[in-house]
């Protein structure tokens, strides 16, 4: 696959890496001259110092021919405009922005872009998961439909504890895929039964989101 | 009418001093409190400081109620996205934005967005008078008037 990575930042840098080491053609572009220099050192001819919002560094990067274009400057408003021209002028077929302000997150896939990732929004997410047990943690998103994946934690004093899955009431746009118990992933079926500690893996549409909650979290 | 300006430089400063004395209601948007002295004593636009790409200031500068969103900072990919927030996210249906280069300006004028690439206006208006274009000479006058009016609006204030 030839990814173009945007932004050589510590994001761009160990991402360019890691896909180079995966065994991808990488290209990773970066504005400021002094620090692609430094880079081109390390890293060689995958380094190309440019603007990766001008539409003739863009040509000369071969975004005509990217499988994946990455953004992950430190600034919002450049990402979305490298993925936006991306996707206009090149066609490429699949954009990922990094935001900044996770607001964005929202506003980025209805501009367009494929996917967006802000860890300002991943990191908050552990944290609410560390200090409230039970709660509903979205780890992932399917752009298309609304359906997020979640993970839950069952307490002690869940409802479902005991239960068997068929019989817990879960909304109809809710699916269990797994449940993680003792670094183990099981494929349920409808008889089986949750466990205290289980860490329980389903697929949610957004609306059902709130229903799903109240299955699992204790009443009252 | 209200109008919501990003930026206050030159331009932005110049059209929120010129809509507010027509009567117009002009907020103003800059990342730093400095640049409002463009505005000149006694300031009749509103003026906000943040940045014009964050919706909580746009919401904050009276976005939800303007009619007109201008945006005129330096950054061609600033004026780029607060526009489309400003068309997308909160519907102000007319939206204007300065961009300096002119492939992105072509772009996002498709998009919906109005955009003036004062770099095409300034060399193709330049050709033009290289060339003698005779169409320049009425164009020529205009651009004098314009300069004219925006020096005493300045004695003025």
């Amino acid at each position: 696959m030839y990814v173009i990575v945007v932004g050589a930042g510590k994001v761009g840098y160990y991402l360019s890496k890691r896909l180079m080491n995966e065994g991808h053609e990488v290209l990773l572009m970066e504005k400021d001259r002094r620090r692609a220099a430094m880079l081109v050192e390390e890293l060689g001819d995958v380094v190309m110092q440019g603007d990766g919002c001008e539409i003739r560094v863009m040509s000369e990067a071969g975004f005509g021919r990217a499988d994946t274009i990455v953004a992950v400057t430190g600034d919002d408003e450049d990402n979305l405009v490298v993925c936006q021209m991306a996707k206009r002028q090149f066609s490429v077929p699949r954009t990922i922005a990094r935001v900044n302000n996770p607001i964005n997150e929202d506003l980025f896939s209805k501009l367009g872009i494929d996917t967006s990732v802000s860890s300002t929004a991943l990191i908050y997410n552990m944290i609410d998961q560390q200090i409230e047990p039970g709660q509903i943690i979205p780890i992932g998103a399917l752009r298309k439909g609304n359906i997020e994946i979640v993970t839950i934690n069952i307490s002690e004093n869940s409802p479902v504890l005991g239960r068997p899955v068929k019989d817990i009431g879960l909304p109809d746009r809710a699916l269990i895929i797994s449940i993680i118990r003792d670094e183990n992933a099981l494929l349920p079926q409808g008889d089986t039964r949750f466990m205290p500690g289980d860490s329980v893996i389903a697929l949610v549409s957004t609306q059902d989101e709130s229903s799903l909650r109240s299955v699992f979290t204790e009443a009252g | 009418m209200n109008v919501l300006i990003l930026g206050c430089g030159r331009v932005g400063s110049t059209l929120a001093r010129q809509l507010s004395q027509e009567g117009h209601s002009v907020t103003i948007i800059d990342l730093t409190g400095d640049a409002f002295r463009r505005l000149g004593p006694k300031p009749k636009a509103q003026r906000i400081v943040g940045t014009g790409m964050d919706q909580d200031v746009l919401r904050r500068a009276g976005i939800e109620t303007a009619d007109v969103f201008v945006a005129v900072t330096q950054g061609d990919n600033t004026n780029i996205m607060a526009a489309q927030i400003a068309r997308r996210v909160f519907d102000v249906t007319k939206v204007i934005a300065r961009i300096y280069d002119p492939i992105r300006a072509e772009a996002y004028r498709e998009l919906g967005i109005e955009t003036f690439c004062t770099t095409t206006l300034a060399t193709s208006l330049m050709r033009s008078s290289i060339d003698g274009d005779p169409r320049m000479k009425p164009v020529e006058a205009i651009l004098q008037d314009m300069d004219r009016e925006y020096r005493e609006q300045i004695s003025v204030r």
